[in-house]
């Protein structure tokens, strides 16, 4: 009885979308690429770039092999730890030996707090990294530093060693 | 055998309500006593606007609706009186819903005060069969305006985000969680949906090119393009009440900073200058002053500045952790998230007195926002280990777990009122 009006709500539901003026999802979304959205994209900055920013944003493409694609911070933080140095030094090298690569920088968080603010943090994060490689000598326009937030962990779990995996940044090329 | 009398007199007591998955806990100091009959003619119907207008009632923390038995009750009837006041019942409401033959619906109701033995009003629509629920909304929203002189806040919707086997959805739903269709599906998150002051646009933060844009999206047409698509990260839209801007989150100029963007140039202008994290803008309800969060003074804090951009106030100062500001449509209240403790807790602040208070028991609490009438707060939580929405009146006296779609379930915005 609960299964059949259930499934009665659901149909008048479908059926009341046609009437009540929401659009129902066949316009979806489907994240094939980048594509789409930055052709949408107003100010994406250079206009005429447009096509070299999808091909880099494919997130396909591989960077420097053998290397970590990851770097680790400590709760609360955004320092950049000694042991991901040689990290961060093998993709300065790998971006200034090939110039036309670009990296995505993705910063995130654990899950704890709210999502915006995290956000933020995540941006600290992937920030401090991009000012790392700088220093290394990589042209800023290389690499573009965007934050994930606590909305893709790495590892699922609310103890310690699920967040230490959380609060990450990640090397996208 | 006494018990398993009981035990099916409970069962046959139990009210249309239970389907809808209303959950209320609390009590209120002064609840009035309401009866809300099965409409005759409901039954039959997928849609019962009885129970629709019970559960709205019941939500609001104003009523506490009495059993009210199994036998329909439709507007020209004529109330026993005595059995109704035996009952304590205050008020009482009856109707009956019909089926035109071109397939509409009539549906027509009376509330009668109990106590003086008099009739209160009559109240009636015809509307297509898809309308049924949107209608008895509307028909909440006016028991509640007869029995509180205040607009009630039932025929609103309410946006939240779903996540499902790998899938998130943004869906628009009733106040009640009820009738949610999908304005958006993405395999990438979507975060922090924002009504338009009109309630024809949301905007929203989309991952889907593999970073946070901001999205405008019209809800009838699906319709829709990115307006915050700067380098670096872009997030927390919130609508200027002209609806002619949106002020976000940017990164653009390194760090986290608010814009205001305008919508028909997608010009940028920067509004905060700290050299630290300014985000979650959200305007006052004059319109003339934004809240935000702000980590300027070395944890984050919600502070106030003029909507123009100009010198900060802090606004909170208890505990190291204030985010998501919400301030309420009459200008009273600001509800927010608190860290006390490790455990994130809703609060709401009197913004006369400065006085504030915790009103939930969870310790996950995300992204409050205000019932148009200002009555009513709808957030995130964690309840019984899962993620659900919750209404909460503003004294967090009675609360109620709202029915959605499955899967996690997060990000609510309640609409502005339907013009």
């Amino acid at each position: 009885m609960r299964k059949s009006l259930f499934l009665a709500t659901v149909l008048a539901a479908l059926l009341a979308g046609c009437a009540s003026g929401v659009k129902l999802s066949d316009v979806p979304v489907e994240d094939k690429s980048s594509a789409s959205a930055a052709g949408i994209g107003q100010g994406s900055g250079a206009g005429s770039g447009v096509a070299s920013v999808v091909t880099d944003k494919a997130g396909n493409g591989i960077g420097p092999v053998g290397v970590s694609h990851v770097v680790y911070f400590d709760y609360d933080s955004f320092v950049i730890k000694a042991e991901a140095r040689p990290v961060i030094e093998s993709h300065a090298r790998f971006l200034q030996s090939n110039k036309q690569r670009k990296a995505m920088l993705e910063g995130h968080t654990d899950e704890r707090g709210g999502r915006e603010y995290n956000l933020a943090l995540g941006q600290k994060r992937a920030e401090a990294v991009q000012r790392a490689l700088v220093l290394l000598g990589v042209p800023e326009s290389q690499v573009e530093a965007v934050s994930y937030g606590k909305e893709k962990p790495a590892a699922q779990g609310s103890d310690e060693a699920a967040f230490a995996k959380n609060r990450r940044v990640e090397f996208k090329y | 055998m006494l018990r398993y009398a009981i035990a099916c007199l409970i069962f046959l007591a139990q009210p249309v309500l239970a389907q809808f998955r209303v959950e209320v806990t609390g009590v209120g100091m002064t609840q009035m006593p309401i009866v809300v009959a099965p409409f005759r003619g409901e039954a039959t119907s997928v849609q019962k606007p009885a129970a629709i207008v019970q559960a709205d009632l019941e939500r609001s923390g104003v009523f506490k609706a009495l059993d009210a038995g199994a036998t329909a009750l439709d507007e020209l009837s004529r109330p026993d009186w005595s059995a109704w006041r035996q009952r304590n019942a205050d008020a009482l409401v009856g109707g009956s819903l019909t089926r035109l033959a071109d397939g509409r619906y009539d549906l027509r109701a009376r509330l009668w005060d109990v106590v003086k033995g008099s009739d209160k009003g009559e109240w009636r629509e015809t509307v297509p069969s898809g309308e049924l629920r949107q209608a008895s909304h509307r028909l909440a929203d006016w028991v509640y305006l007869q029995l509180t002189g205040q607009p009630g806040a039932f025929a609103t919707r309410i946006a939240y985000v779903t996540k499902a086997s790998g899938r998130y959805n943004l869906w628009v739903a009733d106040s009640d969680g009820e009738g949610a269709q999908s304005a958006l599906s993405s395999t990438e998150p979507i975060i922090s949906p924002s009504w338009s002051p009109n309630g024809a646009q949301l905007a929203y933060v989309s991952f889907e090119s593999r970073k946070p844009v901001v999205y405008v999206h019209e809800i009838a047409t699906g319709r829709r393009r990115a307006v915050a698509n700067f380098r670096g990260s872009n997030s927390a839209p919130a609508w200027s009440p002209d609806g002619k801007s949106l002020v976000a989150t940017l990164s653009r100029d390194g760090g986290s900073q608010l814009f205001r963007i305008d919508l028909a140039s997608g010009e940028a202008r920067r509004l905060s200058t700290s050299a630290g994290i300014d985000t979650e803008p959200a305007f006052s309800a004059d319109g003339t002053a934004l809240y935000f969060v702000s980590d300027r003074g070395g944890s984050p804090q919600i502070y106030r500045m003029p909507a123009q951009g100009g010198p900060a106030e802090r606004v909170t100062f208890g505990g190291s952790y204030n985010i998501s500001p919400a301030p309420s449509p009459d200008g009273r209240w600001l509800a927010y998230v608190s860290r006390i403790g490790g455990q994130f807790k809703l609060h709401v602040m009197d913004l006369q007195s400065g006085q504030n208070m915790p009103i939930s028991d969870t310790g996950a609490d995300e992204r409050p926002s205000f019932a148009p009438n200002s009555r009513l707060i709808v957030y995130a939580t964690v309840a019984q280990g899962r993620e659900a929405l919750m209404t909460s009146t503003v004294d967090g006296r009675i609360k109620a777990r709202l029915a959605g779609q499955g899967g996690d379930i997060r990000e609510p915005a309640w609409s502005p009122a339907r013009p």
